[in-house]
């Protein structure tokens, strides 16, 4: 008999970000400021109802956006792998037979459907609890890591609202150090996971993966550290409203405050987030021809789909930090000044409603761009070995991010702030 | 005894940190439990880090009681330095329960009497 | 402050207290050791709860990143290495518990005697600046110094930790499961 936990982990996560959103609210450190109530077309809401109900509406857009959206991935992610690899992808299920959809051409052999015959299969298989798992950590597991993966996305600024202000559900000051303390769920997760399936193959896989995702956080957190040294802020509407301006203001380009090391910051960024949420070169935990299926072998039906979805959200989430903090968030690369110059608008970046959804726009794209690259890399690239992967991390990649570190830092003091160096140095 | 008479207003979390402190010394006592009664090596670092925690509890809601003179945000800062302290105890001590584990092959502290009489 | 959001806040407290002193007697009594691990994740994320309630977000970010993401995977991997996998019920506690308890609980009715007979200063309202800057500039100036000094003891830790735990060169590391107890 299936019994269908989805209503609860659900209702778990919407209850984390109704804390999330209250506790930032509550210790007053929200710094963003909503000076408009006014919708389009004229509608008018109370203040306080604004003030409260407006994180909580857009905690509940975002869950349901990334839950479908990290559904939707797994249908591009296999399309993409059909075509790199000479071949079409899924191309049998159309759109289900709800509002006619399943009559449109255009969806009916690209196989659109697919990941949604997925979920309802997921759903519908028989829930498995081996006998030698621990019958309450095995069960909690899978929400555990769930949970883990989606509190991230309260904190981002999406957009800027039409009066200025990010379009963020909490705009916390500790915004960035936020994302990787929540982050730090996932680990127990798998940990958990790992060890009450009761499995030998599933615990290796379980510490491996933990193993794995805790050594590369430290140079994701020095990657971090140059960009926060420079916009002096952990708050990610600060450090996107640094990079305003256009392409040359973003941080990956940025040659006046970072220089030539800003894509170096970026690269290092990027790796070490493909081994955070387990992705090909860095699959080691997942792969099917190591540990069978690591951390997640015993598991059916929804509590996988609860680990398979975690996953795609972690991908988000950590496209969406790379957008924010290296590729200018939500700023378009600078057309909307070439329209200024040659006159045809009055701002030099898009304002009010039209500002909203062009950076809404944006930030997806980007973000999406993002999650492509990753699929790409994921089959093009054959997976490292364990030691392979831990030598990458500890004597690659960290002694890179402390050396970029300080490369930032002498440049930012030396270009950006030439002023006071030597107004302090030589006066 | 008076500030007992003040009714619940002392036991109100929004009004006062006296809560705050009774949660602290619970923890405080529970972790010394912990560590009085365990077999297992790494449940009595587990009672340690109980210990740690309820005294950065008190160190937090001190600051939050603290008026304007004084440092600002001293407690803050002392919890900040415990919780690195306890990161770096327990990394050693959790060393140390690891070799012993590969050398006696137990994990139990009441085993662990090489150096007795 | 307003009344639903007073009672907002009390409702919040009680439920970290709950979650921190239930996950803490957990800790102290449970017999499987893996489930007292988990059980501390509960009791670490109680403690930050608690931490944002007192208006501490920097400090609730660290218990969090550090704690949770640090010391609890320390934990854990202690538990699972020393631990064989089919001997789930291998730790219990020592069989003379009632000392401790009679000893603990006496110093327990003394704190809280202690606590609620001491006259605090009120509380002032809500409403801190955020604290990330203020922390940063107290590491760098007035706290210069404890901050150098941890950093040391973090490598001294680190040099150590590294070495106590390296593989042996001569002795052959028995796989899980395979050994006797």
């Amino acid at each position: 008999m299936n019994r269908h936990r989805l209503p609860t982990s659900f209702a778990v996560l919407l209850l984390l970000a109704l804390a999330a959103s209250a506790a930032g609210q509550q210790a007053g450190l929200a710094s963003g400021t909503s000076s408009g109530t006014s919708l389009p077309f004229g509608i008018e809401i109370p203040e306080e109802l604004f003030k409260y109900g407006f994180p909580i509406a857009l905690c509940l857009v975002v869950l349901g956006v990334v839950a479908g959206l990290a559904g939707f991935f797994t249908w591009v992610e296999r399309k993409v792998a059909g075509h790199m690899q000479h071949r079409c992808g899924p191309n049998r299920v159309g759109l289900p037979p709800i509002f006619g959809l399943n009559k449109w051409k255009l969806f009916n052999s690209t196989g659109l459907g697919q990941f949604m015959a997925d979920g309802i299969k997921l759903l519908t298989k028989e829930d498995i609890v081996p006998t030698q798992a621990d019958p309450i950590l095995f069960r909690f597991a899978p929400y555990l890591t769930f949970i883990g993966s989606f509190p991230v996305f309260a904190v981002f600024a999406y957009t800027v609202m039409p009066g200025g202000g990010p379009a963020a559900s909490t705009n916390l000051n500790i915004g960035l150090l936020y994302i990787m303390a929540v982050s730090s769920l996932v680990v127990i997760g798998l940990l958990m996971a790992g060890w009450s399936s009761g499995n030998k193959w599933a615990l290796f896989g379980g510490l491996r993966a933990a193993a794995q995702i805790i050594s590369y956080e430290i140079p994701i957190g020095m990657a971090f550290l140059s960009i926060v040294m420079i916009v002096g802020s952990l708050n990610l509407y600060d450090i996107v409203e640094a990079q305003r301006g256009g392409l040359h203001h973003w941080f990956i380009f940025n040659l006046k405050e970072v220089g030539p090391f800003g894509i170096v910051a970026f690269l290092i960024y990027y790796v070490a987030s493909l081994a955070e949420v387990n992705r090909t070169p860095f699959d080691i935990p997942e792969a099917e021809s190591e540990l069978v299926s690591g951390y997640h072998t015993e598991y059916s039906g929804m509590r996988w789909g609860c680990f398979f979805i975690a996953e795609y959200a972690n991908m988000l989430a950590v496209s969406f930090i790379a957008t924010t903090m290296f590729l200018g968030g939500w700023h378009e690369p600078g057309l909307w000044a070439v329209f200024h110059a040659m006159g045809l608008t009055d701002d030099v970046a898009p304002s009010g409603w039209i500002g909203t959804a062009i950076g809404v726009g944006m930030f997806t794209a980007k973000g999406v761009f993002l999650i492509f690259v990753q699929i790409w890399l994921r089959w093009t690239l054959p997976r490292y070995r364990v030691d392979q992967l831990m030598y990458l991390c500890w004597k690659v990649l960290l002694p890179f991010a402390f050396a970029n570190l300080l490369a930032i830092a002498v440049w930012n003091a030396v270009v950006a702030h030439w002023g006071e160096i030597s107004a302090a140095f030589f006066s | 005894m008076g500030t007992l008479a003040l009714g619940c207003d002392v036991l109100m979390a929004s009004r006062s940190v006296t809560p705050f402190l009774l949660v602290g010394a619970t923890l405080f006592c529970l972790g010394l439990f912990t560590v009085l009664t365990r077999k297992n090596a790494v449940a009595v670092l587990m009672g340690v880090e109980l210990i740690l925690n309820s005294a950065n509890i008190n160190f937090v809601a001190f600051e939050r009681m603290r008026s304007m003179s004084g440092t600002p945000l001293s407690g803050h800062i002392f919890a900040i330095f415990v919780i690195i302290l306890a990161a770096a105890e327990a990394a050693v001590a959790l060393a140390i329960v690891l070799s012993m584990y590969r050398n006696f092959h137990t994990s139990d502290v009441d085993q662990a009497t090489l150096m007795k009489g | 402050m307003e009344g639903w959001k007073e009672l907002l806040y009390n409702v919040a407290f009680w439920v970290l207290t709950v979650l921190t002193v239930g996950s803490g007697v957990y800790v102290a009594l449970s017999k499987n050791i893996v489930r007292t691990g988990f059980s501390l994740l509960l009791t670490f994320f109680g403690v930050a709860g608690l931490y944002a309630l007192l208006e501490a977000d920097f400090v609730a970010a660290l218990q969090l990143l550090i704690y949770v993401g640090g010391i609890l995977v320390l934990f854990l991997f202690a538990v699972m290495l020393t631990h064989k996998i089919t001997d789930v019920n291998l730790s219990n506690e020592s069989s003379s518990q009632g000392g401790p308890f009679f000893a603990v609980f006496v110093l327990w009715i003394f704190l809280v005697y202690v606590i609620l007979a001491t006259k605090w200063p009120d509380a002032p309202k809500f409403g801190r600046q955020a604290t990330v800057e203020e922390i940063g500039r107290g590491l760098m100036g007035k706290w210069l110094l404890p901050f150098e000094v941890v950093s040391l003891l973090l490598l001294v830790a680190l040099i150590g930790a590294a070495y106590l735990a390296r593989p042996l060169a001569v002795k052959v590391i028995e796989p899980l499961g395979s050994k006797k107890a």
